[in-house]
């Protein structure tokens, strides 16, 4: 309810006022560096050094810290997001590829590819409070709005791991199409969206009120010119409304457009090579995606379903945050 | 210990919430069949004991892994044998109850290990890329996940193709192995339009492969033989038996790029492949078994890792489900290749990418850009369905 208040008090806020600026963070796997882009007039502010091979990407509820998967470095690098300084690190387990935080801005959720374990980090303690084995190559991580269910997408396994945030234990398991790699809830908690980038698939689960988990539907992509091999589904967004849902296409270089209520691939929209992850604009005017083969991200006007431009960033964009207003 | 309890827990409370699904104890062996063989030339190709057995070892954790949430537990033994005693072993595991077999063997043994092992059961051809077995000699019980000659072959001639390289001077050895090997590629030139402008045999006189301080005779020798070939792009070595191809490459007598056996290799997998989430294989199998991955690990581990995904999707220990699971059109396995490798219906050959290995890096995985099928681009490399000679699969 007071999530909701919020959301409310900050529409009309951009409503009424000037819209805000807001800060684009990207992670550049290959430059190991982190590029920022101001959203008033998109040029980049900076770009500075992220640890080594940065992926997954996040930001505090209070958008002043920022949370970098160092990949090789195998720990989370926090800095700040006024300063860009490196303000101290997070022990994560090996090789961190994606994480989520709590709604509240603790713990942190951490996926370890290496060692099929779910890691949750105290991000004011800094220390391990649990570490939860799930499926081969945990990838994706969701938390549910009330923060009662965080899953994993195991890449090798195939499933969706349903782990109850109150003990750790694993309550639910689904079986998806070949190596999931995202997962995300719709703002109001009632269906999960999980990409597949080998089975070419989106799973759409439907969440009952206790978080029990039923697979809905796979959805396809169709793209005429566009080898089916090359259709990857990897990053998704929904909207705040749940009424569109974005698939970046990996290799397809698209962004596929899904009507949220009829579930029907609406439109293709084109974007830079190789579309890995995407982040909103806290108005939702904007969507930005990284294009790892291009090494620029695309800004996707959300109302008209159309690219407005490219930013050239580091070397091999992966990962994209944007700050809260 | 805090850990094996939670998944304990963990699988004993899926188990319960599951309700519908029944457990399962899949059971599988390999059998490995060992040949007397001399020394490589490279000491880098120095057979470890438990190869191919460590990637099934490997496949066996994953498979677990992923049945620890359905029910579902996987065991594998594994045998090593001489060729003559290969049918004893396999009957002693049949014996057992076993009817999945994963063979490392040349292409006569699978073949006689397949037909011992009968119709109730399941043979993965792990080791053998000989063409005979998916052609005239392919068996319905039989799934090959090593890629076939030809597959490699027209790796290597898509690249050819896509460099420019048109003229091949073609090197084979003596053995019939190479003779198959030198066979493929003709095949492969023929197919993308390219030309055996000149083609000699390295005659295997048999001896050691290496002698100390052996190069001095190689750099003197080598260059002779390689002299006064028609003008030529590229050098493509067939050398199944590692007879000379590694010498090939710095020793020519017009310096060319060499394909094939040496120098540019056509390889189902290799321990520093990393793109498509590869790292994170090498590393599990680096950690469970401290050494570097090779092809017969990667293709024992594939071939169980299908078993796996059949299993799990099928949710059957039933051999005729599996079998006609992994031939459908629902299957498909990611395998850090990319993309999806799924089986042709017609022969039981496992479709996939294949790497193009500089013994250093991925250089390039075929098929190449630009090659099409109507069914899929994999379908490009390897015997397609209108020139298969099998009908065991009808």
């Amino acid at each position: 309810m007071i999530r909701l208040l919020t959301t409310t008090a900050c529409a009309v806020l951009a409503l009424s006022g000037p819209a805000f600026a807001n800060k684009v963070f990207v992670s550049n796997e290959k430059g190991n560096t982190i590029s920022v882009i101001d959203t008033a007039d998109w040029s980049v502010l900076t770009e500075f050094h992220g640890g080594n091979r940065p992926r997954g990407i996040t930001i505090s509820p209070d958008g002043k810290l920022l949370y970098v998967c160092a990949s090789d470095d195998d720990l989370v690098r926090v800095f700040d997001t006024e300063t860009y300084e490196e303000l101290y690190t997070l022990p994560s387990g090996p090789d961190p590829e994606l994480f989520v935080l709590h709604p509240s801005g603790n713990p942190l959720y951490i996926a370890n590819e290496d060692d099929n374990l779910v890691t949750v980090v105290d991000t004011e303690t800094h220390t391990v409070l649990a570490e939860v084995p799930v499926g081969v190559e945990p990838e994706g991580m969701a938390v549910s709005p009330r923060a009662d269910f965080v899953v994993n997408t195991s890449e090798t396994t195939n499933m969706a791991h349903f782990i109850s945030t109150a003990d750790y234990d694993i309550k639910h398991n689904v079986l998806v199409d070949q190596r999931p790699r995202y997962a995300t809830y719709t703002s109001d908690g009632t269906r999960l969206y999980v990409s597949s980038e080998i089975g070419g698939t989106v799973s759409v689960i439907d969440i009952a009120e206790d978080g029990t988990p039923t697979m809905n539907q796979k959805l396809t992509f169709e793209v005429p010119g566009v080898l089916p091999e090359w259709l990857q589904p990897v990053g998704v967004k929904v909207t705040q409304d749940g009424s569109r849902v974005f698939v970046a296409l990996g290799p397809a270089n698209r962004v596929a457009v899904i009507d949220g209520e009829s579930l029907e691939v609406l439109d293709y929209i084109i974007v830079g090579q190789r579309v890995w992850q995407m982040a909103f604009t806290p108005d939702e005017k904007y969507l930005i995606t990284t294009n790892g083969n291009s090494n620029d991200v695309t800004v996707i006007d959300v109302a008209a379903e159309k690219p407005l431009q490219s930013i050239q960033v580091g070397q091999m964009p992966w990962g994209v945050a944007v700050t809260p207003n | 210990m805090e850990r094996i309890l939670r998944m304990l827990a963990a699988g004993l409370f899926v188990l319960l919430a599951a309700g519908a699904a029944s457990a399962l104890d899949i059971r599988s062996a390999v059998i490995r069949v060992d040949y007397p063989q001399l020394a490589p030339i490279s000491r880098f190709d120095l057979k470890p004991e438990d190869m191919g057995f460590a990637g099934a070892m490997l496949a066996v954790e994953d498979n677990a892994t992923t049945g620890q949430f359905l029910g579902h537990t996987f065991a594998n033994e594994t045998v090593a044998v001489p060729p003559e005693e290969a049918e004893a072993a396999l009957d002693r595991l049949a014996a057992e109850g076993i009817r999945i077999f994963v063979i490392l063997a040349n292409a006569e043994d699978t073949l006689r290990l397949a037909d011992r092992a009968g119709p109730d059961a399941l043979v993965i051809n792990a080791g053998s890329p000989a063409e005979s077995l998916r052609e005239d000699q392919c068996r319905a019980n039989l799934l090959h996940v090593a890629p076939s000659q030809a597959m490699l072959a027209d790796a290597v001639a898509q690249f050819s193709v896509w460099k420019g390289w048109k003229r091949w001077f073609l090197v084979h050895g003596s053995n019939p192995a190479d003779q198959d090997v030198a066979e493929a590629y003709r095949q492969a030139a023929r197919k993308f339009g390219l030309t055996v402008a000149e083609e000699r045999e390295f005659e295997d006189t048999g001896g050691s492969r290496r002698s100390d301080s052996g190069h001095v005779l190689v750099q003197q020798r080598l260059p002779v033989f390689m002299q006064e070939a028609e003008e030529h792009d590229v050098v493509v070595a067939a050398d199944a038996s590692d007879v000379f191809a590694p010498y090939l490459p710095f020793h020519l007598w017009s310096p060319r790029p060499v394909m094939g056996s040496a120098g540019l290799r056509p390889v189902s997998f290799h321990a520093s492949h990393e793109a498509w989430g590869a790292t994170q294989f090498q590393t599990r199998f680096e950690k469970l078994t401290g050494r570097y991955v090779r092809e017969e690990d990667y293709q024992a581990w594939l071939a169980l890792r299908v078993v796996g995904e059949t299993v799990t999707r099928a949710a059957s220990d039933d051999i005729a489900t599996l079998r006609a699971y992994a031939l459908g059109d629902a299957f498909e396995l990611a395998a850090f290749k990319g993309q999806k490798v799924t089986f042709r219906p017609w022969n039981g050959q496992l479709r996939q990418p294949i790497l193009l290995f500089d013994g250093r890096i991925t250089v390039s995985v075929s098929p190449q850009d630009g090659f099409l099928h109507q069914t899929s681009p994999l379908d490009t490399m390897g015997r397609d369905q209108p020139e298969t000679a099998c009908t065991a699969f009808d």
